[in-house]
């Protein structure tokens, strides 16, 4: 079973997240801000990351640039989840290394299609 | 938005998201409370970026969980305080009073609209007005007061004067327009008059061009492509006009057309083989776009643990914790039983059996200490509402009020703390509006021109002590004895201070002169008297005229343990709660008076008091005739006092209230009940009842 690593710091985003993609076959690693990412991260085995962009403590550029320093994260996919689908914050993505962006709010089936896309 | 959320429907669209709406209302409720109190405690000035960005966050956060789970309206309302919220946290714009004033309306309006989603029948808030103050601050255009009457469209015209410095908003593309080849490349120039035609497309430069045939325009906008795109093919044909998204050029290569709602960046780590963007064999990227199952560890077989975040709380329904109390409250019964029992033993035989039965005794302490605490929660629960409510209240009466607290960790019993919210709210409206004088008045007395309202909140004892304090005009002496005794009460002057503060909780008795729209109506001290004292708590009232004044509220730290008196009537026992006993003694019954319809008095320091027989009252029979003085025992409920008639004055003790009404039925004139040492059952007498039952 593939894990993916679940970061928002919306409870309700979180669970929503987690229980449509627990549905859909994946196990699921729940984070509550960046930094909480980076340490369960450390003790998971993680195929995949989608993260919140805007969160305390540690946002999700933040946390993909801390990531991808670390050799095990160097190619697992990650995903931001955003609501301004704006160039500056594609761009930042990229930057930091982002693999692709989902825009807010997004539908389950959404979700599972676009994690598909990348995972399989 | 509307369209994106239908749109892949196909795959997921069978989970129902309704199982979520319960964590995000909650959510949503605390990222409200949390915003209200970082915008009340906004240092205008030096706004914090920190708070700034934090309180964009809770926003931001509310109207993500609103649009994913279809709540349209918080979704909107939302997305204009996030816009205004974002512009403050880039410093794009200054904080302003106006502002904090919107915000906070807004996140009324959000708890009506949640409230509604949340099937309760509350009227639904006017958010159109809201949503145009808001949008109109963000647009730098001031806001005189809040807009009555103006049908207030949602998309407030936006309409920045031309010559204003256009920001950069956060939507807002750079783009190069290329036209050609034309034959007449003059006909170009009608896509520059069309920025200054139409208002809020952007700005338009030309840029130098080598070729002839060509035009080359820099345009500043927020609109689409496809907008732009329908717009320029009024003057030139479609396959004239290319269009480079400069501000993305970089990022993306040929990019997913705006409004795709997911995208992959090229040749970024992880970016799957077959993406829509994945294009030839691209620049150096940081790692190939290598088979990511195969890059990333493998998976080993193990438990699917839920890993979730708030593992370290639990929620629990409150009737499983009351369940719990009450198995405990059994359990102290049990084992008072068997203390009881066990004094009757040879201590040198029965040595084991006694030092376990002392362990059990401990433990069972210790226990009850346990699972009563899980029922606390700290007093900062209802601290937190009064700084929104004095700095609405201290606006509304042109007064400057700071708002100091104490010991908010201090822990009281949940039933508790909301009931003693409305009281408690009631002691600090009456501080702000009848304590506290306007600012001139308190700089011509050499006070501070804002007053001070200090609430604190301390254990003590058994007890939990909790206290308004205000500096403001404090109590007259003088106005009150005045006023008593126009409302015809028995006020001489020999009335020590603390009794003649203590009237105004008497019934009826309000001392503001004007009846304000705030704390006045002639309702007020004695109701919260009343609900304190139906808590089993007291109030003190402590003034000093001209320097303010202060009122002790004490309650018992849970209602479901007492500090009673059992009192002996014939063979039954009841219980009176320590708190409303205020002495006892022993009478002949000739001190006895019978008056009209058999109603006695009995005089105490003379003053006659009514009697009630307790025997009379729950017919108690009697076996054997007991010529023994009768005792009374002195009570007082809402400032009445009776003297109860019994036999035998029996003893303290903390009991464990059980419900009369869930296990029996309710009985006029008992509480409740609880179970004694010995295994009986003692009823637990109400003694506002019987007070009432005096009057009558």
């Amino acid at each position: 079973m593939q894990s993916i690593l679940a970061v928002d710091d919306s409870a309700s985003m979180r669970k929503m997240v987690s229980f449509t993609l627990t549905g859909a076959g994946f196990h699921v690693v729940e984070a509550v801000d960046g930094q909480d990412a980076l340490e369960k991260a450390q003790n998971h085995a993680i195929d995949l990351v989608l993260t919140d962009q805007n969160m305390p403590r540690l946002d999700g550029l933040g946390l993909t640039k801390k990531l991808r320093e670390h050799p095990k994260f160097k190619t697992t996919p990650i995903l931001i989840l955003t609501t301004e689908s704006s160039d500056l914050m594609k761009q930042a993505g990229r930057a930091a290394g982002a693999t692709g962006w989902l825009v807010k709010p997004f539908d389950p089936g959404r979700l599972i299609e676009v994690i598909q896309k990348v995972i399989r | 938005m509307g369209e994106m959320m239908n749109e892949g429907q196909n795959l997921g669209g069978n989970i129902d998201l309704s199982q979520f709406y319960e964590i995000f209302f909650e959510e949503a409720g605390e990222n409200l409370d949390q915003m209200e109190q970082m915008l009340l405690q906004l240092d205008l000035e030096q706004a914090d970026d920190e708070e700034l960005n934090a309180i964009f966050r809770c926003a931001h956060s509310i109207k993500g969980g609103a649009a994913t789970f279809g709540f349209a309206d918080v979704a909107e309302l939302t997305h204009q305080m996030e816009s205004l919220l974002d512009k403050l946290r880039r410093h794009e714009l200054q904080p302003t009073p106006p502002m904090v004033d919107v915000l906070l309306e807004s996140s009324d309006a959000l708890r009506l609209l949640l409230a509604r989603h949340q099937g309760r029948n509350v009227d639904a808030p006017a958010t159109s007005d809201l949503v145009s103050r808001i949008s109109r601050l963000a647009h730098g255009v001031p806001v005189a007061a809040p807009v009555v009457s103006t049908p207030a469209p949602v998309n407030t015209p936006q309409a920045a004067p031309v010559s204003a410095p256009a920001p950069v908003a956060s939507g807002e593309r750079e783009l190069e327009i290329h036209i050609g080849p034309m034959d007449n490349p003059a006909e170009a120039d009608c896509i520059a008059e069309l920025f200054r035609d139409i208002t809020g497309l952007g700005r338009i430069e030309a840029l130098p061009c080598d070729e002839a045939d060509r035009r080359v325009y820099r345009v500043h906008t927020t609109s689409s492509d496809t907008d732009l795109m329908d717009l320029f093919t009024f003057h030139v044909s479609k396959e004239q006009i290319q269009i480079v998204d400069k501000s993305a050029q970089s990022a993306e290569a040929p990019g997913p057309t705006p409004g795709a709602d997911f995208g992959f960046f090229d040749g970024a780590p992880g970016v799957p083989v077959a993406a829509p963007t994945a294009t030839a064999p691209s620049v150096a990227a940081p790692a190939p776009a290598a088979p990511v199952a195969a890059a990333a560890p493998k998976v080993e077989a193990r438990a699917p643990s839920p890993a979730s975040p708030e593992s370290s709380t639990l929620r629990v329904s409150v009737s499983k914790v009351d369940q719990l109390i009450n198995l405990v409250g059994e359990l102290v019964i049990t084992q008072a039983m068997l203390a009881q029992k066990s004094r009757e033993l040879d201590s040198t035989a029965n040595q084991p059996l006694l030092a376990g039965l002392a362990d059990l005794d401990r433990n069972t302490r210790d226990l009850q200490e346990a699972v009563m605490s899980i029922r606390m929660i700290p007093m900062s629960v209802v601290f937190n509402r009064f700084p929104r409510m004095l700095r609405d209240l201290a606006g509304k009466l042109g007064k400057k009020v700071e708002l100091i607290t104490h010991g908010e960790a201090t822990e009281l019993d949940k039933g508790l703390i909301e009931k003693i919210t409305d009281p408690l709210t009631h002691l600090i409206r009456n501080s702000c509006d009848h304590g506290l004088e306007l600012p001139e008045e308190r700089l011509a007395k050499g006070k501070t021109e804002s007053g001070n309202i200090t609430l604190s909140a301390s254990h003590q004892g058994g007890s939990i002590l909790i206290e308004v304090r205000d500096d403001g005009k404090g109590l007259s002496r003088e106005k009150l004895l005045k006023k008593a005794r126009e409302k015809g009460m028995d006020a001489p002057d020999s009335l020590s201070d603390a009794e003649v503060w203590n009237l105004i909780m008497a019934p009826g008795f309000s001392t503001a002169e004007v009846v304000t729209d705030v704390s006045g109506r002639g309702v007020g001290m004695d109701v919260v008297k009343k609900n304190i004292a139906s808590l089993g708590g007291t109030v003190e009232i402590d003034s000093a005229e001209g320097y303010g004044m202060s009122v002790k509220v004490r309650l018992p730290l849970t209602l479901a343990i007492m500090d009673g008196m059992s009192v002996r009537v014939s063979d039954e026992v009841y219980i009176l709660p320590l708190s409303s006993v205020i002495e006892s003694f022993q009478i002949r019954p000739s001190d006895i008076n019978t008056v009209a319809q058999g109603a006695q008095l009995v005089k105490v320091r003379d003053e006659y008091m009514p009697v009630i027989e307790l025997e009379r009252v729950f017919q108690v029979p009697r076996f054997e005739y007991n010529p023994a003085s009768p005792i009374m025992v002195v009570v007082e409920s809402d400032g009445a006092r009776v003297a109860l008639m019994v036999d035998e004055l029996l003893g303290q003790q903390q009991v464990v209230i059980k419900n009369l009404e869930s296990n029996y039925r309710k009985v006029p004139n008992i509480s409740g009940a609880t179970i004694l040492g010995d295994g009986k059952v003692a009823l637990i007498l109400d003694t506002s009842g019987l007070v009432r039952r005096s009057r009558h």
